[in-house]
């Protein structure tokens, strides 16, 4: 058996962005709730919104660290692994990732200090400062990645001189066609992550009556959120389909396990795809409905994957069972975020121990659906990094052997083990301690308190016995 | 239409990004080393404490000195970053353990050894692969076009384990230095100590590679030791002995910012020996700055923001140093 560079390190990225995309997922909607309680704390001075935003800083802390240390790994990866698709395509795509480094990096890490350790040292006003310059920061982090990525699946404003592409147009660089609604698709998608995350952890220390009007005040602020976003994301997503329909269609034939072109085109509910035969076994069809949901019209056509030579195929596989997962988790979603309104109107959501239990379990389903549509759309890529124009097998370093890549995918590997439950245990332990008593006077003049031990004791009747 | 050459402003940028991540994470991993072997384990959260708050905003000049390299020169990233495959494999995992190790060891008493040692592991590590990837790159890759033409373990040689010694001691001179800065007492009087051991190690380094490098390179020696180069360049070593004299007697002293100081200007001057020996190569003996630049619509793309930016980071940066001036305090930072 032979090893091969190529597959050996598509493995490596996929391993080392899927477990690093669970932490922006997951902080780029905490640093905006961060940002909103921070707000409410600094105008209205109440101590419920220092306990639930003291609670979540200190669990944005660990997710962000984590964020970090993997996120470093990542720009790596093009040069070691990735050198043929590097020099191609570092003209046109380098300074996107250079801008998020310049405006979201360091903009983030630097008001993060200030916001986990600063309370004391800095006026309010400054402190609430902090929280929203960290938000807009994993903001515009999202937009500059997200522009690299859509250049790589929609290329547009460059040429190509000598297999090198070179830029023409920065304004079409940066807004390429799949841009605006990969972004919108994602943050919005991120933003239900935390929803249901700060669901779940709401309803899990309610059951348990630890903080319980904190607890009250996160589920109430999520659910109203989530009626708004998680409708919102199935229309952005929509919008997404049609987007890859016009620049991608041989990717929109394999989410949609399509081999042979069919007008008007069923919907294939679910089936087994078959690469080699070209064929889906076991299909389960209902007729014309793929025309109207993916052209919104009735006589609509989806080209089969016929229609492209075989060696211009993405496999079926990964982007039809996938994007079926992610869409079944939208309709859980939407299931849990209407449910939590119609009890809520009917004056029965905290006396339903069984919905407050169904949210505990629902926590990560916003993880799944972000991992789920990200396979969907970069396996859909294939077999091109840059679509239609350079191939994955011509991307990879040449100097790489299949063991060297071995070596080290088993080391990410073994790393990311030992990290990620670590991690995992540490938030844990910050969610079982739950919302604390505020350990810093609420209200302070700006600079260096002179005795910072003053009001240390505050009783807070919400708060458990330590 | 005037043609504007952008690649001397990106080599200065380029430059002074890469020496600011070296002084200041070099003084976070060095502080991370000397956290391992304090006499006294109570010391511990004082030392991370000194760090907390910075460190990510160090760390985060390295993604921008690795992207800045891949947006002014991806020639060179596309033939160096694979030439050290392993030694950065071995950073960013070594990274990865030293950075989650602030918040986890806070968090997991049981496992507060077992973090505490990654956290000084880590940081030992991590400087030892940023030193072989120095190495490797003084000695030079071996180029078949446009890409790395090696094998992935070429880099391990003799001389670029020399470079990832001397710079273990150079970083933790730095730590030692940043400990003085913000530390009292006993934790003050043991960096003094460690210093000095690691400012010994730094000069045994800095002897050894300059001893090394231009023997095993004809054209640096030439660059050294001709006349008039020898007369024009005689000020470096000269300096560099001066710093380290005051840099002796300022560990041993009462001075409090002066070995700081003076660490960062060793590390000047070893930066600017390794540039005049270089000059005008980014990847050494094969490309020139010049011949490993992006086009001049992508530097100038990047640049626009840069120059607007960077100033602001730095006012930002700044001011989160500002905040957490003065000595640690007992009560901000980590405390479970």
């Amino acid at each position: 058996m032979t090893l091969d560079p190529v597959l050996l390190s598509r493995l490596q990225w996929a391993w080392v962005i899927s477990w690093h995309i669970l932490l922006p997922a997951f902080t780029l909607g905490l640093a905006a709730y961060i940002a909103v309680l921070e707000g409410l704390l600094f105008f209205t001075g109440r101590d419920i919104w220092l306990r639930i935003s003291t609670f979540w800083t200190r669990i944005f802390a660990v997710s962000f660290g984590m964020g970090v240390v993997s996120g470093i790994v990542m720009p790596f990866q093009f040069g070691t692994n990735w050198s043929r698709f590097t020099d191609a395509t570092a003209d046109v795509i380098s300074p996107l990732m250079a801008y998020e480094g310049l405006m979201a990096f360091f903009l983030e890490a630097s008001f993060l200090g200030v916001l986990l350790f600063g309370r004391r040292l800095v006026p309010a006003w400054a402190h609430f400062f902090a929280g929203l310059m960290v938000a807009f920061g994993t903001l515009l982090s999202s937009f500059w990645i997200l522009t690299a990525n859509s250049w790589m699946q929609t290329p547009a404003g460059y040429k190509l001189i000598n297999g090198r592409f070179e830029p023409v147009d920065w304004l079409a660089i940066v807004f390429s066609p799949s841009l605006p609604y990969r972004w919108f698709h994602t943050v919005n998608g991120f933003f239900v992550t935390t929803a249901f995350v700060v669901l779940g952890v709401g309803a899990w220390l309610l059951r348990r009556q630890r903080a319980p009007d904190d607890a009250r005040m996160m589920i109430r602020m999520a659910l109203d959120l989530l009626i708004i976003i998680v409708p919102l994301q199935m229309v952005l997503g929509d919008q997404q389909g049609l987007n890859t329909l016009k620049y991608q269609p041989a990717k929109l034939a394999a989410i949609e396990g399509r081999y042979d072109t069919v007008q008007p085109t069923p919907l294939t509910v679910f089936g087994i795809p078959d690469d080699a035969a070209a064929t889906m076994h076991d299909a389960i069809e209902i007729p014309d409905l793929g025309s109207l949901v993916l052209t919104h019209s009735w006589r609509g056509v989806i080209k089969g994957l016929k229609e492209w030579p075989a060696d211009q195929r993405p496999p079926v596989g990964p982007p039809f069972f996938c994007f079926r997962i992610m869409v079944g988790v939208a309709f859980i979603m939407l299931f849990v975020a209407a449910a939590g309104q119609i009890l809520r109107w009917r004056g029965r959501l905290w006396q339903s121990p069984r919905f407050l239990w169904l949210l505990q379990y629902t926590a990560p389903l916003g993880f799944i659906a972000v991992i789920c549509g990200w396979i969907t759309t970069e396996v859909g890529r294939q077999p091109w990094t840059v679509y239609g124009l350079l191939r994955t097998a011509d991307s990879v370093s040449p100097s790489l052997t299949g063991t060297d890549v071995v070596i080290s995918l088993v080391c990410y590997v073994a790393v990311y083990l030992v990290m990620y439950p670590a991690g995992i245990a540490v938030m844990a332990a910050l969610v079982r301690r739950g919302p604390q008593a505020p350990e810093v006077p609420l209200r302070h003049e700006g600079g260096l308190p002179r005795a910072p031990f003053e009001s240390a004791a505050r009783a807070v009747p919400n708060s458990p016995p330590p | 239409m005037v043609t504007l050459d952008f690649v001397p402003l990106w080599t200065l940028l380029l430059a002074l990004a890469v020496f600011y991540y070296v002084v200041f994470d070099g003084f976070d991993l060095g502080v991370g080393m000397l956290y391992g072997f304090v006499p006294d384990p109570s010391m511990r959260s004082t030392i991370m404490d000194s760090v907390a708050p910075v460190w990510d905003g160090n760390e985060t000049w390295l993604v921008f000195g690795g992207l800045g390299l891949l947006t002014a020169f991806p020639l060179a990233f596309a033939i160096i970053i694979p030439a050290v495959y392993f030694p950065i494999l071995v950073m960013l995992l070594a990274l990865m353990f030293r950075g989650v190790a602030f918040e986890f060891r806070f968090r997991h008493e049981y496992l507060r050894r077992f973090w505490d040692g990654a956290f000084c592991g880590g940081s030992i590590v991590a400087t030892i692969a940023q030193g072989v990837v120095l190495g490797a790159f003084i000695q030079g890759f071996k180029v078949d076009g446009r890409q790395f033409g090696g094998g992935s373990f070429d880099f391990a040689t003799p001389f670029a384990f020399v470079v990832g010694l001397a710079l273990l001691a150079g970083y933790g001179l730095l730590g030692a230095g940043w400990l003085i800065l913000k530390t009292e007492g006993a934790l003050q009087d043991w960096a003094r100590r460690a210093g000095r051991l690691c400012l010994l190690g730094v000069l045994a380094g800095i002897l050894v590679v300059s001893v090394w490098t231009p023997l095993a390179n004809a054209g640096i020696a030439q660059r050294w030791f001709t006349w008039p180069n020898i007369a024009l360049l005689a000020p470096v070593p000269i300096i560099t002995a001066a710093i380290a004299i005051v840099e002796w007697y300022a560990l041993a002293r009462r001075y409090e910012l002066v070995p700081f100081l003076g660490a960062i200007g060793l590390f000047m001057m070893s930066f600017l020996g390794i540039a005049i020996s270089l000059w005008p190569m980014i990847v050494p003996y094969h490309y020139t700055l010049w011949q490993a630049a992006s086009p001049e619509s992508t530097q100038a793309f990047l640049l626009v923001g840069t120059l607007f930016l960077l100033p602001v980071i730095l006012m930002y940066t700044a001011w989160s140093y500002w905040v957490f001036r003065g000595k640690v305090r007992g009560d901000v930072g980590y405390h479970p």
